[in-house]
């Protein structure tokens, strides 16, 4: 598509976000992909109308104020992408638009005031803990506050699992094959921090050494995804330096934070860290498909029995790092595992990082239609690889009166792997 | 009141909008060349919205368009500028499915590969199958007459749609066709279908469904020239077979299709061949050696047959996704949709290689080549000062080389905004004029779709040379 886009008018990804469209040749292809544009039903709302008004925006044709009702929507999700013939990297649109759209906005008192909750707490640890049991104890307040915070504390867990560090080295056992790195992530690490430990375990009984750097941070996905630069930056800043060079990969467990740190390219762009940034992305891998990668795995001993697991694609692992067949492939490896896949797999389930806050009826829809489609596979499982997608999965699943658990494709592993031991 | 308030007023407001948002985002269709703003844009969801709408646009005299998915590669769902864009996409039911009867009632925003998902548990289909059907709509299907690879065996959309209730630009319901195939008098469904919208709108369709056939044989064949693809072609048509498809590619396509997604076509191919047979198991089985010794004898440098059902879409998904894939070779293109009878094919392909090395601009060709169905895709940079000028003039001479050689200016993407310059050179006055007076009957406001199809005077003829007039007024507007 042409455009009249002066790229250095909007650095510092002006030219990405100018090529992004130029790739575009508005076909339309990406309609049938795009869970907002089902769900809403608008060419607007679409990911090619996004494009367009995106353009124009950056031309200085439209006001941002008309075009933001339709990008805000947006979930991110990325299914455009692989639907698309021509290739348009979606993404390095949206994120560098949001980012440089939000110090031009206005927002609502409530809207700033939940941004800055989340903002503030989900990056840290700490924090987060503190904010979940505090939130625990307000939702019984709970219809006295804004919608979006509402639905916050709805998503809070009944109860916080134990708190769990990790030491900085986890060696191989048996002979060693590879050493990464871990990124424990931080919304993860407090909601559910056996992914961590189950991560760890299936690596090192793979050969695989582990180190956990103390400095590392939260990837900063979440502040980029949402529009966020500085804090992303700081983030990312943060992590390149606090990761090994001496490593095999970067691994992560969270496709969130993966697709986020292939993305550091983009985020340090015209900063010190810029070159280090684009080594950095290239070195961070999903540990499914690092695992898949190193291959000759140990294969779980054979219980004789039948597990009917189902596996949802999270959209920045499948859509944005391209990892789908590696989980499926690492759970088929299980003796007596039936994998079922679930209709409309390339929806998105509504978390999307912040998502569920930003834009509730459309992620409680999208949310109740994934869990109806998971019902429907009969599994007695649902694996997956991101942290959103399972707190989206789980009380969508629960609203639905479902008995399904929804673990992460490293606990589904490691639970075959010590079944041995405990059986 | 202003006239567009009461209009306003058949809808709740957010199904209505006269936002600067959706004007741009409804600003042009698969082809982005022209571009135009809608006075405003209506989304019903009900087929007495859509009469009410055009009541209003008939009593008013204001122009409208009716759009589907917005897929057109010929401008057909151009706004007009100032006019109403009457979005169609969320009539999006299926009323129907008859499996005794196969047919499906739908409405006119049903995507196409829908009535087919609808239709597969009873092991049913429908047949015509556009590049875009994954998301192109049933309504536009209609207006455009679209084919698509099977049509060479089973027919254009206008030999599967047997019924349809329309609006007329008048305003009044009229009722075409039937659930039968057999008529009284003329075939007004098929003077509707690929009437490109100038007619009225479509708001119920019933069509013919198709069982799905038991086998498919499906062959990718690579040459070392084009030439001997199209030779391979007639071959097979000239032993009698009559294959679902038969498909060419020439390497620039493929080589496109190659890096959109990864379709495994045999490295160094000038051109590929898909040729598709479908029907009874026995049947195919029979058909599958004759056709093997048919290709033998075109000495190809690769073959390859299609192994399951997920590897003939994998091959498939090359050819279908072609068009938009040049978009990786090239940041503009323009998709050509002429037809030259299918004796011709060869000497039409050279003539194309000949044109584009004198206009130095690089041409990719995709084709059905079964029925003479030419998709040459004409790259430029449109943002060099007169790229976007030359490339239309070599359009220009390929579509009169397909009239030259006794041939068509479209075979399905419709003439459109695009190619209505050349509808006078295709036809006679006579028979113009009898387009014109049908036109009238059905829309004597001249308000549906106008600008479309005739180069007439409610929208001055596009030139070919300079600026459109409707440009030069700022009406319209070409990146």
């Amino acid at each position: 598509m042409l455009h009249e886009i002066k790229p250095e008018q909007h650095p510092p990804l002006g030219q990405e976000m100018a090529d992004a469209i130029s790739t575009c040749v508005h076909c339309g292809f990406c309609l049938a992909a795009c869970p907002t544009y089902k769900e809403l039903g608008q060419e607007a709302d679409s990911p090619r109308g996004r494009i367009v008004l995106m353009k124009e925006v950056l031309e200085g044709n439209l006001e941002l104020e008309s075009a933001l009702p339709h990008i805000d929507p947006c979930l991110g999700c990325l299914a455009c992408e692989p639907a698309c013939p021509s290739g348009v990297p979606y993404r390095d649109l949206i994120s560098p638009f949001r980012a440089q759209s939000e110090s031009k906005r206005q927002r609502s008192l409530s809207q700033r005031l939940t941004r800055w909750m989340t903002q503030f707490t989900l990056p840290y640890p700490k924090r987060f803990r503190l904010a979940a049991k505090t939130g625990k104890l307000a939702k019984p307040l709970s219809f006295l506050l804004p919608r979006s915070m509402r639905v916050m504390l709805d998503l809070l867990p009944p109860r916080l699992p134990k708190q769990q560090d990790w030491k900085e080295n986890y060696p191989a056992i048996g002979n060693q094959r590879a050493r990464v790195a871990l990124l424990t992530g931080c919304a993860q690490s407090v909601l559910d921090p056996d992914i961590n430990t189950a991560t760890i375990e299936v690596l090192n009984r793979n050969g695989v050494e582990v180190v956990v750097p103390k400095n590392q941070g939260c990837c900063g996905a979440l502040s980029w995804h949402v529009g966020n630069l500085p804090q992303a930056r700081q983030f990312a800043s943060q992590n390149v330096h606090a990761f090994p060079e001496d490593v095999d990969a970067i691994v992560t467990n969270a496709a969130g934070c993966g697709s986020g740190m292939h993305e550091y390219h983009l985020i340090l762009k015209g900063t010190a860290d810029e070159a280090k940034a684009e080594s950095f992305r290239h070195r961070v891998q999903d540990v499914a498909s690092f695992l898949m990668q190193l291959g000759d795995l140990k294969t779980p001993p054979d219980l004789g029995r039948t597990r009917r697991i189902a596996y949802h694609d999270a959209c920045h692992l499948a859509n944005a790092q391209g990892v789908r067949a590696e989980p499926r492939n690492l759970l088929r490896m299980i003796p007596g595992v039936e994998l079922r896949e679930i209709n409309d797999a390339h929806l998105c389930c509504g978390s999307a990082g912040t998502y569920n806050i930003d834009q509730p009826e459309i992620a409680a829809s999208l949310g109740k239609q994934k869990a109806s489609n998971v019902i429907a596979t009969a599994a007695e499982v649902v694996a997956t690889g991101n942290i959103g997608c399972m707190t989206q999965l789980s009380n969508h699943l629960t609203k639905q009166e479902s008995g399904i658990q929804v673990q992460h494709t490293m606990q589904v592993l490691r639970d075959a792997y010590l079944a041995s031991e405990t059986e | 009141m202003e006239p567009l308030d009461s209009l306003a007023s058949i809808y709740p407001e957010s199904r209505f909008s006269r936002d600067a948002a959706f004007q741009a985002a409804f600003e042009s269709d698969g082809l982005t060349v022209f571009r135009a703003k809608p006075r405003a844009v209506v989304i019903p969801e009900s087929a007495e919205e859509v009469i009410q709408t055009i009541r209003w646009c008939h009593e008013h005299a204001v122009p409208f368009v009716a759009r589907g998915s917005g897929t057109s590669l010929s401008g057909g769902s151009l706004p007009v500028a100032d006019g109403i864009v009457i979005a169609l996409n969320r009539l999006n039911r299926i009323l129907k499915i008859d499996p005794v009867e196969r047919i499906a009632v739908v409405e006119p925003g049903v995507v196409n590969q829908h009535v087919s998902d609808a239709a597969a548990s009873e092991g049913l289909y429908y047949a015509p199958d556009p590049s875009s059907q994954s998301i192109c709509t049933i309504g536009g299907n209609l207006a455009f007459n679209s084919g698509g690879a099977h049509c060479l065996k089973y027919g254009m959309t206008s030999n599967h749609v047997i019924g349809c209730k329309a609006v007329l630009a008048t305003g009044e319901v009229v009722t075409m066709g039937g659930e039968s195939l057999e008529t009284v008098g003329p075939d007004f469904t098929g003077l509707f279908v690929g009437s490109e919208g100038l007619f009225g709108v479509a708001i119920e369709i019933t069509l013919r469904l198709l069982p799905k056939p038991e086998q498919f044989h499906t062959v990718l064949v690579g040459y070392d020239s084009l030439q001997a693809a199209g030779d391979a072609v007639s071959a097979v048509i000239d032993s009698g077979l009559l294959p679902g498809a038969l498909e060419i590619m020439d390497a620039l396509s493929i080589e496109a299709a190659e890096a959109a997604v990864a379709c495994g076509y045999p490295p160094g191919a000038a051109a590929v061949l898909i040729v598709e047979l479908e029907g009874p198991r026995e049947k195919i089985e029979q058909e599958r050696q004759q056709l093997d010794e048919i290709l033998t004898s075109t000495e190809p440098f690769a073959q390859r047959v299609a192994v399951d059902e997920a590897d003939r879409l994998f091959i498939w998904k090359g050819r279908k996704s072609a068009f938009s894939a040049v978009g990786r070779l090239s940041p503009d293109f323009l998709v050509q949709d002429g037809v030259v009878p299918r004796s011709r094919l060869g000497e039409a392909l050279v003539r194309i290689q000949q044109l584009s090395a004198e206009a130095n601009i690089r041409v990719a060709n995709v084709f059905h080549a079964g029925d003479g169905n030419l998709h040459p895709l004409i790259m430029f940079d449109g943002s060099q000062p007169g790229a976007l000028h030359r490339a239309e003039e070599l359009a220009a001479k390929l579509s009169r080389l397909c009239i030259e050689m006794g041939g068509s200016i479209t075979g399905e993407h419709g003439v459109g905004m695009e190619k209505r310059d050349f509808l006078p050179e295709m036809f006679d006055e006579p028979t113009i004029r009898m387009m014109h007076r049908i036109r009238e009957a059905m829309d004597p406001k001249v308000i549906a779709n106008p600008g479309k199809m005739f180069p007439g005077k409610e929208a001055p003829a596009l030139s070919k040379v300079g600026l459109h007039p409707l440009e030069k007024a700022g009406v319209i507007s070409r990146e």
